[in-house]
């Protein structure tokens, strides 16, 4: 898993509530069976006054000069200023993979859709949940300065703005940690095996029907 | 042990082991697989050198991207015309028979969407964890089950270990009571109850659904309400388990047999919450104030009774939902103040993991019987949920129903609800949709969805415009 430790860059913003994960990668890319390659089609039919097709050379199609991520003083940006529930609707890790590919290390925004959250911290890509008026104050601070970067530091849980004013966030140890670290959870987990192995073999005991009869009945017929 | 809930017992049954920051590592019963969200999983599973945990805890079937004609499925995978659709259901194939995964493939009467397999092959069964990397996977939660999607990374995570590392939700009780009217149903429930609370109103939470109105529900009815718990934040919706789960689950494919069954009806008997759980937020609604819904927006909150008007962003007080509304309505070409009932329909469809179970199938075919579709809507499909739907809807003579009607018949898949196959929207065209998500593009580039139940959806094909599905059937043509 990638790692995150601290980012200071460029902010850009995606100013409207409920951005959906249809939104942040449309259906019609979500066919390609790799994880990376995402990044061109991140908010495809925002940012972009065509529809977008798989695997199609993007360089040509006419972009919207209205979405922030085409406009000059956005360019590079590795922070993204989001607004409420962000991520809502499918599950689709694809949303994540295209923030990252595209070059997001962070996300910010006063809440998130629980599986857009958790699947982020698999992808090193760090959901940062700030109180309503701190992200008003900074979308406020985005827009009147060309340039404006922030710094997230993760270590400290802690969003730094130019002016040195701190803002602390919250975020669960494990999740921290294996962010931290680039941990690959799977090992971590794989490493309590007995315990995993142990619960099983009680559940089978007082619940047989759990087990075997996908495999038994479809045999069978 | 103090008065718990049914999300509390289901939690506590299943971790393995418990972590000091609140987060458990949690034991997964049943793992449900498709092609678009387990190929980077199975991937990853073999460039680390791993197998998958437990094989039988898996089912498999191929549903967003399948074709629904009978002329593109006539010959399979190798039929599929869209080859970037093919190579992703090949690789499912392909992965499940590299590790011996049962997968309902392509053309087998089994196959159908994942949510709806589940519970209609006995594969989900109550007391269970379920999960898929999919979002609508809450459908199983309507058999007193705890069912979630999750993305990717955790569909290889529990393929490798048969867990997945996370931290307990909040609970939170929807309880609507009293008695529904004529006409409406558990879609329009849904459908009201995410226009009360909002798209985020359950992030965070565990949502169960308490009360009259679905005790007196039918599993499918429940299943469709449970379903729609992710368009209200929740990852997770359930209903306790009584005698309709219990009636539903005996006798199918994969539930359990004999002795076993009585054990585990006896298992199950526990599967409520207590009297007197503490739930951190419960919303209250009355049966009598639902009534059948129709999304004007391009969010599933933004939703009102069929006889209302489009409302006008003006009125909003809250300048961001404000914003929101005026763009939804640019997006929709919608007027502030226009009758629902005079938007036209270019299309309609009928399908879904919400809506494509045999309940949708009779409430729809009902509407359109004896009747033609309006010559103003180019097309209507019906789209059965799996093999199993279809082959009981031809058998009840549903398909010459709609087929009369001027609807069209089609082989079972997701189809328009994502148009991720060739069922899609031009840009600018209304569709009434039994579909769960009205999101710009959803259906298809430019495509204007609204969100309804299968008899509204229904009516609206007969009429061309929406009606007011209580007035149809007892008033004749409208």
């Amino acid at each position: 898993m990638k790692s995150f430790t601290q980012v200071t860059g460029l902010v850009a913003p995606m100013d409207r509530a409920n951005v959906d994960t249809d939104m942040i990668i449309p259906k019609q890319f979500l066919k390609s069976i790799k994880r990376t390659g995402f990044g061109k089609n991140l908010f495809d039919e925002l940012r972009y006054l065509d529809e977008g097709q798989p695997d199609q050379d993007c360089s040509h199609r006419p972009l919207n000069p209205n979405f922030p991520l085409n406009q000059r003083r956005y360019q590079g940006s590795t922070v993204l200023l989001a607004r409420a529930n962000f991520g809502c609707g499918s599950s689709r890790e694809h949303a994540p993979w295209a923030l990252e590919d595209f070059g997001f290390r962070c996300v910010i925004a006063p809440s998130f859709a629980d599986i857009f959250y958790n699947n982020c911290f698999k992808n090193g890509l760090l959901p940062v949940v700030l109180p309503e008026p701190v992200v008003e104050k900074l979308f406020q601070q985005l827009y009147a300065n060309d340039g404006y970067q922030l710094t997230v530091d993760l270590e400290a849980q802690a969003v730094t703005t130019p002016d040195g004013e701190v803002f602390t966030f919250e975020v669960d140890d494990f999740r921290k940690h294996c962010l931290l670290k680039g941990l690959d959870d799977i090992g971590l987990t794989l490493e309590q095996a007995d315990a995993i192995k142990a619960y099983e073999a009680k559940r089978r005991q007082e619940a047989p029907w759990l087990f075997d009869a996908v495999k038994a009945e479809t045999a069978k017929r | 042990m103090s008065a718990r809930t049914l999300y509390d017992k289901l939690w506590d049954s299943h971790v393995v082991q418990q972590r000091d920051d609140g987060s458990a590592l949690i034991y997964i019963d049943r793992h449900i697989i498709h092609e678009v969200t387990s190929p980077q999983a199975f991937e990853g599973l073999r460039l680390a050198g791993r197998k998958p945990w437990r094989v039988d805890s898996i089912l498999a079937t191929p549903d967003h991207n399948v074709p629904t004609t009978q002329k593109e499925r006539a010959s399979g995978v190798a039929g599929i015309e869209d080859p970037v659709s093919l190579i992703q259901v090949q690789t499912l194939d392909d992965n499940c028979d590299a590790y011996g995964i049962v997968e309902f493939k392509i053309n087998d009467a089994r196959q159908g969407i994942v949510h709806i397999i589940g519970p209609e092959t006995g594969a989900c069964l109550p007391g269970m964890t379920v999960v898929c990397g999919d979002s609508h996977t809450a459908t199983n939660g309507a058999l007193g089950a705890l069912a979630h999607g999750i993305g990717t990374s955790e569909v290889e995570h529990v393929l490798a270990t048969q867990c997945l590392v996370s931290k307990k939700m909040k609970n939170m009780l929807v309880e609507v009571n009293g008695t529904l009217g004529v006409g409406v149903t558990p879609k329009d429930v849904i459908l009201a109850i995410i226009g009360k609370i909002g798209t985020a109103g359950a992030n965070g939470h565990a949502l169960e659904f308490g009360g009259d109105v679905f005790r007196n529900m039918s599993m499918e009815g429940r299943m469709t309400v449970c379903n729609m718990a992710i368009e209200a934040g929740a990852r997770a919706g359930m209903v306790a388990v009584d005698d309709t789960t219990i009636d539903y689950v005996r006798g199918r494919m994969f539930a359990p047999k004999g002795e076993d069954w009585e054990k585990a009806v006896a298992s199950w008997q526990d599967l409520h919450s207590d009297p007197g759980a503490v739930f951190d937020k419960v919303v209250t609604l009355r049966a009598e104030d639902i009534e059948p819904q129709v999304s004007w927006g391009t969010s599933p909150e933004m939703v009102g009774p069929v006889g209302a008007k489009v409302p006008d962003p003006a009125a909003e007080s809250d300048p961001a939902k404000r914003e929101s509304m005026v763009r939804a309505l640019e997006y929709m070409g919608l007027k502030a103040g226009q009758p629902i009932e005079s938007i036209k329909l270019d299309r309609v469809f009928i399908g879904s993991c919400t809506n494509a179970r045999i309940e949708d199938m009779r409430a729809a075919a009902q509407v359109v019987k004896g009747r033609r579709k309006a010559d103003s809507v180019k097309e209507a499909m019906v789209v059965p949920g799996s093999g199993a739907v279809k082959a009981q809807a031809e058998a009840e003579g549903l398909d010459k129903i709609f087929l009369d009607a001027g609807l069209e018949w089609r082989e079972p898949g997701c189809s328009m609800c994502l148009a991720m196959n060739a069922d899609k929207l031009g840009a600018g065209e209304h569709c009434a949709s039994t579909s769960n998500r009205n999101f710009e593009g959803r259906q298809g580039y430019g495509g204007r969805t609204h969100l309804v139940s299968p008899a509204m959806a229904a009516a609206a094909a007969i009429a061309g415009h929406f009606v007011d599905v209580r007035d149809f059937v007892e008033g004749g043509q409208a």
